[in-house]
């Protein structure tokens, strides 16, 4: 195994690196091209601020920046749970009872095709600020799960499904056994969605709030930050915000990875 | 199930029997009569095949006998272990051993807990059913391979994890669907050469289908063409020869004699697909 993975580590090796490398030197290009034009043409920090500004910006903003991340990070984890929670229980809900599933789908999908933004004032009206914004995140968040794991549920060997039933599988058995490891990969793909729509909910429902001003998130920070033309600041938050969207999606994508590396398709290189 | 009242006479001649069929249909919920009429019956340790076009039914007929699916009209009967069962030899799927035409593993799991999970799910403790599973798992001389998953494993392997599975619960009849089909033609002869030795060990009930009519005259002691759909039997062989066999067999003129004649037996079941 060891020795083949070594012969086979050069090209996958080096186009690993390719793929790496070349994200990065683009990403210092535009920089470079950035802080020259800003420089150059001498543009004012409150039309658009050099990446050197930003960064500035960011080291000496941390104290509040920090907090709202913080806040924000809170929000998106809480919205992220109870979107997995609920989204899996729907489902194995749908998946014991056809009733269930037609009488609650419909809603299910409302839910998701109705755009949040319009529907956070009104939450904001009946909830308490906080819980409005997680229920936000849990609301953009849930619908993936919801799909992708009824799709795992019903996507069952059916040869598998029929040996459960010869050797007399209780329906708790056929869950714990089959149905749940079988539609893994499907639950995992859909909480990798989740993860970034529910930091999505969570940044509209903190925007929807806005001027409340006892939340602290950072879409918090780059609303008022707008207020006040800190354009530096605005960009500071707006970096942070992509960096935790990033760090979400590969944490979900490690997750991922490592559960399903030793069985399933998807995890494994394409030399197996 | 049961409404028809057996005389005490029938019983005593169906006691030697393992399976017996009598006027089984299967109609599907489309309204297609898939099988049937079929009358069949299978003597116990006999080593039987089910011969036939594709969609003639005979997955179905293994299906009903394996209680996978009712049957719209007629009876099956499964003749059930006699005498005292020792408590710790839980027969799961009630004395039925499947393979199915795929592997159909759980990928998610090692081949061990694939073939212990007709024991985990009746509930026997986990290093008894463990023991079996390695047990089961030797017969296949596969015992080396307990701890790999199914994928790092060649499609005969999987095949003999499959059958290691459907021996671990000691059942009295094994049904095979169509098993080596998808297998290259070496990896098939060998299989067959195993599956042979092990019935001839264990002693089981064997219902094997297949559409090789070169398989069904090696492997079994009876063949059993069906026509096409709605299947139906259209002829019943006994292959007889020296026991145990072997080689010898597949390359001696009895055995293309049996050929010959379960070939043409088996022809006008094709007739009116000549198109295809």
């Amino acid at each position: 195994m060891n020795a083949q993975a070594s012969v086979t580590a050069k090209p996958s090796g080096a186009k690993r690196a390719v793929r790496f490398v070349l994200p990065v030197i683009v990403f210092a290009a535009g920089l470079l091209a950035w802080e020259l034009v800003v420089r150059i043409k001498d543009i004012p920090p409150y039309v658009l601020p050099a990446p050197s500004v930003i960064f500035v910006t960011l080291i000496k903003d941390w104290s509040v920046l920090s907090q709202s991340l913080a806040a924000t990070l809170l929000t998106t984890l809480e919205g992220f749970v109870a979107a997995s929670i609920g989204g899996i229980a729907l489902a194995l809900l749908f998946n014991q009872s056809k009733w269930v599933e037609a009488s609650l789908f419909p809603y299910a999908v409302v839910l998701q095709v109705t755009p949040v933004i319009a529907i956070a004032p009104l939450l904001l009206i009946y909830l308490e600020q906080q819980t409005a914004v997680v229920v936000c995140a849990f609301i953009v968040a849930f619908f993936p799960v919801l799909s992708n794991t009824t799709l795992g549920l019903n996507s069952v060997d059916r040869n598998l499904a029929g040996l459960f039933q010869l050797y007399g599988a209780s329906p708790q058995q056929t869950l714990r056994f089959l149905k749940l490891p079988a539609a893994l990969p499907y639950i995992l793909g859909g909480l990798r969605i989740a993860g970034g729509l529910s930091l999505i909910g969570a940044v509209v429902a903190e925007i929807a709030a806005g001027t409340a001003g006892a939340g602290s998130g950072l879409a918090y920070r780059i609303a008022e930050s707008g207020y006040r033309l800190n354009i530096p600041r605005m960009f500071a938050a707006l970096l942070l915000l992509s960096l935790a969207g990033i760090v979400i999606y590969g944490v979900l994508a490690l997750v991922s990875h490592l559960v399903l590396r030793r069985w399933h398709e998807s995890a494994l290189g394409k030399d197996n | 199930m049961s409404s028809v009242q057996t005389s005490a006479g029938v019983e005593a001649g169906l006691t030697a029997l393992a399976v017996s069929l009598r006027g089984v249909t299967k109609t599907y919920d489309n309204g297609v009569l898939a099988l049937g009429p079929l009358d069949l019956a299978v003597r116990k340790g006999e080593f039987i095949s089910l011969l036939g076009p594709s969609g003639c039914g005979k997955s179905t007929a293994l299906r009903l006998i394996a209680e996978l699916s009712a049957p719209s009209s007629g009876i099956v009967r499964l003749a059930r272990r006699e005498g005292k069962v020792q408590p710790s030899l839980v027969q799961p799927g009630h004395g039925i051993g499947f393979v199915f035409q795929e592997p159909t593993l759980m990928p998610w799991t090692s081949v061990r807990e694939n073939v212990r999970l007709p024991l985990k799910l009746a509930g026997v403790p986990k290093a008894e059913a463990r023991a079996r599973a390695d047990e089961a798992l030797a017969s296949v001389g596969l015992a080396d391979f307990a701890d790999a998953f199914p994928r790092e494993l060649s499609g005969g392997m999987k095949m003999r994890v499959s059958l290691a599975r459907a021996l671990v619960t000691d059942p009295d009849i094994l049904l095979m669907d169509e098993p080596f089909a998808a297998l290259d033609e070496i990896t098939r002869f060998r299989l067959n050469d195993d599956l042979l030795a092990l019935w001839r060990r264990l002693g089981k009930t064997v219902i094997f289908v297949t559409h090789s009519v070169f398989e069904s005259v090696y492997l079994s002691q009876r063949v059993v063409v069906m026509t096409a759909r709605p299947g139906r039997i259209q002829a019943d062989f006994r292959i007889e020869t020296v026991e145990p066999r072997g080689e010898e067999f597949r390359t001696s003129v009895a055995y293309s004699d049996y050929c010959r004649k379960v070939s043409a037996a088996l022809a006008p079941s094709y007739a009116g697909q000549s198109t295809l």
